[in-house]
């Protein structure tokens, strides 16, 4: 969804592209922040200099620079764009180790979560709060109720009981998105994300609402990729559809017409996925009826299992991802090719980095350098595929896509074949509870399906269209 | 009467930047104003350019007048505006 945090993302990318394009960027990004924030204006902080100096890490970021890794504030923008330049020239840049990084001065330090009363309250004679607290933790004092904070569990009885809406719960909002307790408070107070823990699910990214948390992006590495004359294959993955006005074919168009050499559906790769995928179940229920097989394909899920549930390693699908196949088909029409992996996820950075894939893009990134290049995908000509992708692999992006399409599969081999299918349909702290149990085989089932995303990869962290 | 005139600008800055929000413009307008205005999907409009990124979405109405940072709720209030409240 749009708001403050996505419109200055989208309009610092578009910024770029620009600039790149007119061959002014090193002179210009510097100004960027200025431009944007001149004096005199309104803040949308305490003053335009810390909106500035947010703006500057904002773009580094977008340089693909780790805001926590910088070591001399005093380097301008420029600089760092110079440096990657001359990093492109030795054999390509190098790809960011981790695809996400926290900006300390644009975190607001929320304070921890707590339940408070409120002006709201009345001090009413009935009291649900204090009645219904399990802990007796409430107390009106001088006609106001105050919850001690001692007591408090944070239950939230209080909150439904009371007629006046008048008790609240303040969050945190990145620790309260993060399914696994990655991102913390540091001493000073300010946000870090444990990479150790991290899983790269992008919920922080989409929750903050100072937007502190930020990606690592490759856009610039791309552009200049392109401007060195690479062939860059772009893939797109299946939860593109209906992200941009038109048609697939009219995206991959559009991708095209902006200067990749070759254009993909990832959606092709899916349904080598499917083939590999119901072939390995068939395979494992064969060895042991009672065992059970969980999907691969999210790299958020991937990484919780590796990070955090090792008693499910065994468990998780040895198939390679609808990606890794793209990447596959795209490397064997042309070895001389790098790949372009253009989605709305994440974890897919962590992921393309373990598997060779050379870039990733997310559709804001596309987005922004068709938006640079003036390129509008409705009026692109349909691109001439050689065969539109299989359905059911373009179903892939949805929940329950992967199980669909493996039960085809296999119900076209084995007639009468039966699916024990659960899915999880988005990795929250609650479902990570719940995998858990199928990991001690509490819940039968042999087809597990894991979406880090509710509703799957089209509503993905940085999806345009949720 | 003459029909008010929008035009939304649907090029890909325009839609990064919340034209998305206004692709079912046609379906938020009030049934009694539906004959009475003329909505356009446009390709870019250089509006972008000419005026200021920071800017977009950008609206154009009756040919003229241009409306920055365009939402649903404002573009409804201003052909309210134009139709002088004829709903």
């Amino acid at each position: 969804m749009l708001n403050g945090s996505t419109f200055i993302r989208r309009e610092l990318m578009i910024r770029i592209v620009r600039a790149f394009d007119s061959g002014s960027l090193e002179s210009e990004i510097d100004q960027i922040p200025i431009k944007l924030r001149p004096k005199n204006e309104r803040a949308s902080r305490c003053c335009v200099y810390h909106d500035r100096a947010i703006l500057k890490y904002r773009l580094m970021a977008l340089l693909g620079i780790s805001v926590e890794e910088e070591v001399d504030e005093a380097k301008p923008l420029s600089a760092y764009y110079a440096e990657k330049a001359w990093s492109a020239a030795d054999g390509g840049p190098a790809k960011p180790k981790t695809p996400l990084s926290v900006c300390g001065p644009a975190c607001s330090g929320c304070p921890d979560a707590r339940v408070v009363s409120t002006q709201n309250c009345r001090g009413c004679f009935a009291r649900p709060c204090v009645y219904n607290c399990p802990k007796k933790a409430i107390e009106v004092v001088d006609g106001h109720s105050v919850i001690d904070q001692k007591l408090c569990i944070k239950c939230g009885k209080c909150i439904t009981a009371c007629p006046y809406n008048a008790i609240v719960k303040t969050t945190v909002p990145c620790e309260e998105a993060c399914p696994v307790g990655a991102i913390r408070k540091n001493e000073l107070g300010v946000a870090e994300i444990d990479f150790e823990k991290c899983i790269f699910c992008g919920k922080c990214f989409n929750a903050c609402p100072f937007a502190a948390v930020m990606e690592r992006s490759q856009l610039v590495d791309v552009l200049a990729a392109m401007k060195r004359g690479e062939k860059l294959v772009a893939m797109v993955a299946p939860a593109a559809e209906k992200q941009f006005p038109g048609k697939i074919e009219q995206l991959l168009a559009a991708c095209a017409k902006a200067g990749f050499s070759d254009v993909m559906e990832v959606a092709l790769g899916a349904e080598m996925t499917t083939a590999h995928e119901t072939a390995e179940f068939i395979e494992r229920m064969e060895k042991d009826p009672k065992t059970f097989m969980t999907t691969s394909c999210c790299p958020a899920w991937v990484n919780l299992v590796w990070k955090h549930l090792p008693e499910l390693v065994d468990h998780v699908s040895l198939t390679p991802s609808p990606m890794v196949f793209a990447r596959e088909i795209a490397k064997a029409k042309d070895p001389s090719v790098k790949t372009v992996f253009i989605g709305p996820c994440v974890a897919k950075r962590s992921e393309a980095r373990r598997k060779d894939v050379d870039y990733v893009l997310s559709f804001e990134e596309l987005g922004a350098i068709l938006a640079g290049r003036k390129i509008d995908v409705i009026a692109c000509e349909p691109w001439p595929v050689p065969r539109p992708a299989n359905p059911t692999a373009r179903n892939y992006a949805r929940s329950c896509g992967v199980t669909d399409a493996v039960l085809t599969e296999a119900t076209a081999k084995i007639p009468g074949f039966k699916l024990d299918s659960k899915q999880i349909n988005g990795i929250d702290k609650k479902t990570c509870m719940m995998v858990k149990l199928h990991a001690s085989g509490k819940i039968p089932v042999n087809f597990l399906e894991v979406m880090a995303c509710a509703g799957g990869c089209q509503n993905g962290p940085c999806s345009l269209v949720k | 009467m003459e029909k008010v005139k929008v035009e939304i600008c649907c090029g890909t800055a325009c839609y990064l930047l919340g034209a998305a929000n206004m692709m079912n413009l046609e379906d938020q307008i009030p049934a009694e104003w539906r004959d009475k205005v003329e909505v356009e999907a446009r390709t870019c409009l250089e509006l972008c350019e000419k005026e200021n990124l920071g800017g977009a979405p950008y609206v154009r109405i009756n040919d003229t007048e241009i409306m920055a940072q365009a939402t649903p709720e404002k573009l409804l209030t201003r052909i309210g505006e134009l139709l002088g409240g004829a709903a």
